[in-house]
């Protein structure tokens, strides 16, 4: 295998009982580069992730991270990957500088070497002055900093992020996103799980996961270039009125509603999409302008889960 | 760095982690120092096993002198208090039944026959049987010697010798904080080491520390032995607090070299701490942690000889009482300071502990996986 790639699984599956939690996923993810998973929570992603760290165990399929076997590897890998989990899991009762020389300790970094590094991420990190605050006190953004910090303190060449901006603001999360591009110039391959269509938009690579299955993946901008559907802007006064038309009609995947704007998902085999819709909208007197339009990755994620769905009504 | 070294810097960095969550919070002085203060002083005077003025009742069929003589002569005794007098036996029955007395004294109408023949008891006496202690004191009087006196009167200016002159050792005036104050330090830090490990584990779970713990490079081993290290020092300062109390309050002599009775205290304050930790690999919330904790205690407490001698329980009891670590502490600290044991002389007792570490590391070690499944 070629050592660009980072992580490689073949048929990775995880059940709970009678639950597939996650089914049968074939990954190849390069290094060097942020790959994400989107998916609605329940989709399988964090299971996806303990798995790639040797936290859980795969019930069938392989999983190689950096070279190594998984879970069989488990214990070498812990020094080369970085893992923030989704919940925030440093101790709320210890300063920020106590839980980053705790983990400094944990790792054997070097006493000479830890003071400097600590220093470094604390002004990184923008927590200098917040380094003798406990943990449990800081706000979500600082929190949040705090355990990007932690999972980098020991230069990791893997970095898993289980939906690292849940609880944090607008802001936060920009410069959250700039730190990790850094990273990335260092050569830090991640992972990063969202449930955010903006957050994915920004990563190199894209896993798109539906009830434990990836139900689409690749570049962002390819992903929304070549998206199995035509999408439709339609502008008007009457919204509802077109709702009611459009869910009339077979070819009409979904329709969903932004601002004074629908967008609507039509099937590929439909011939002149616009107009079609136009003609119907015409013919049931609902005064409305229909253009084509760019597709968003929330049209991309619509149009793969649907597909999944449709597929299982037809079986 | 070595591997060694770096294995040691992790079990360092894990204790003084411990070390500052219990700094941290608020309620660790009152469990580290305020619990056995208070369970020492408290227990030290309520816990009272030599039997003294028991509630007493009286009913006298005979109304003779000799028959006074005996109610006072009892009297004399301070194992029981006359508080109330009945008129029927089915009277001083009811005081019984009642509560209000503990034992009851019936002096039958034939009360002067039955001293000049000698061959039936004179007087009877009711007892609330339910309760062993009262019953065992109450068994004193009914050999009660003076009576003798007033069967013959002219053998009553030699008094009998007794059949046996008792001699209590170790404990001459047979006070009860004596033989309680160490056993009672046993007690307590069996009740706070246990429960401050039981939570160890647990309440990095719940909180989510684990999940984040278990993917760095820190070992199983590392970490068992990271979180029970701090408390070592923890049962220290409780065993002196207590050794404090003991000597200063209650007068308690510490017969054993005092270095003995640190070591072999620290045996007991590893075995308690690792039992704890057991029990935080086997609990999966902080609550359960706490309820099978619990449901040790009792066992500990009334099998040990904590509370009933050891040797009047049936043999599945003692083989029980023989696993738990505070049986054996219980010998180590009354042998050390009762009866000034070395540890050579303790050992038989000191090397279970050491069995009861060792085991009980290995399973909390074994049943931890780095895993979530």
């Amino acid at each position: 295998m070629s050592s660009e790639i980072a992580i490689h699984t073949r048929g990775l599956t995880r059940r709970f009982g009678r639950l597939v939690a996650v089914d049968h996923v074939d990954l190849e993810i390069p290094r060097a580069a942020i790959y994400g998973f989107l998916g609605p929570n329940g989709s399988g992603k964090s299971t996806t992730i303990r798995m790639l760290c040797g936290l859980l165990t795969p019930s069938e399929g392989e999983a190689e991270v950096l070279g190594l076997q998984m879970p069989r590897d488990a214990e070498k890998l812990r020094r080369k990957l970085g893992y923030m989990t989704q919940r925030f899991s440093l101790y709320e009762d210890l300063s920020v500088r106590e839980n980053l020389e705790f983990l400094a300790e944990i790792y054997s970094l070097d006493s000479a070497r830890r003071a400097a590094r600590i220093a470094a991420l604390l002004d990184e990190f923008r927590l200098a002055d917040r380094a003798e605050q406990r943990a449990g006190t800081l706000s979500g953004g600082q929190r949040q900093r705090l355990a990007l910090a932690a999972a980098t303190l020991h230069e990791p060449e893997l970095l898993f992020l289980d939906e690292p901006t849940s609880a944090v603001d607008p802001q936060s999360r920009r410069d959250f996103w700039e730190s990790l591009f850094d990273l990335v110039e260092r050569g830090t391959t991640i992972l990063v799980s969202t449930h955010y269509m903006d957050e994915a938009e920004r990563c190199h690579g894209l896993a798109i996961l539906d009830r434990g299955r990836i139900v689409a993946s690749g570049a962002p901008e390819r992903l929304m270039r070549e998206i199995d559907a035509a999408v439709l802007e339609i502008e008007g006064s009457e919204l509802r009125a077109v709702r009611e038309v459009l869910a009339q009609i077979r070819e009409v995947q979904s329709v969903a509603q932004l601002g004074q704007r629908l967008h609507a998902l039509v099937d590929r085999a439909v011939a002149e999409p616009e107009v079609r819709l136009a003609r119907a909208l015409d013919s049931a007197g609902v005064e409305a302008r229909v253009s084509l339009a760019r597709a968003s990755l929330e049209d991309v994620f619509v149009a793969a889960t649907r597909g999944r769905r449709e597929s299982e009504v037809r079986a | 760095m070595t591997g060694l070294s770096r294995s040691l810097s992790r079990v360092a960095a894990i204790a003084r982690k411990e070390f500052r969550h219990l700094r941290r919070d608020r309620l660790t002085g009152g469990r580290v120092a305020g619990v056995p203060l208070m369970m020492t002083v408290l227990f030290g005077y309520a816990i009272n096993q030599d039997v003294r003025h028991l509630r007493a009742g009286v009913v006298d069929l005979a109304g003779t002198q000799s028959a006074r003589l005996l109610v006072q002569e009892a009297q004399a005794t301070q194992v029981i208090d006359v508080v109330a007098r009945a008129e029927s036996v089915a009277a001083l029955e009811q005081l019984l039944v009642a509560g209000r007395i503990a034992v009851g004294i019936v002096i039958p109408a034939d009360f002067e026959r039955r001293s000049a023949k000698g061959d039936r008891a004179r007087a009877q006496l009711l007892v609330d049987g339910g309760d062993p202690i009262v019953l065992g004191a109450a068994r004193g009087l009914v050999s009660l010697p003076v009576a003798d006196r007033f069967a013959n009167p002219a053998l009553a200016a030699w008094p009998r010798a007794p059949t046996f002159e008792l001699r209590a050792y170790y404990n001459p005036e047979r006070r009860s904080p004596v033989h309680i104050v160490p056993a009672l330090c046993g007690v307590i830090l069996t009740l706070t080491l246990v429960l401050f490990t039981a939570v160890a584990i647990v309440r990095e779970r719940e909180r989510g520390n684990l999940e984040l713990l278990i993917t760095t490079p820190v070992q199983t081993p590392e970490l068992m032995i990271g979180k029970i290290a701090p408390y070592v020092g923890i049962g220290y300062a409780q065993v002196t607090l207590i050794l404090l109390l003991g000597r200063y309050v209650f007068g308690v002599p510490i017969q054993g070299s005092l270095i003995d009775l640190y070591l072999g205290s620290g045996v007991f304050v590893a075995a308690a701490l690792t039992f704890g930790l057991l029990i935080s690999t086997l609990a999966e919330t902080q609550f359960q942690a706490f309820q099978l904790a619990f449901v040790t205690f009792l066992p500990q407490i009334l099998l040990s000889g904590f509370m009933f001698p050891f040797d009047g329980m049936p043999w599945p009891a003692r083989w029980l009482a023989e696993v738990l670590p505070l049986t054996h502490f219980l010998r180590i600290v009354r042998g050390i300071i009762l009866r000034g044991a070395t540890l050579g002389d303790v050992w038989p007792d000191i090397w279970p502990l050491l069995l009861f570490f060792a085991v009980a590391i290995s399973l909390s070690i074994l049943r931890f996986r780095k895993r979530l499944d």
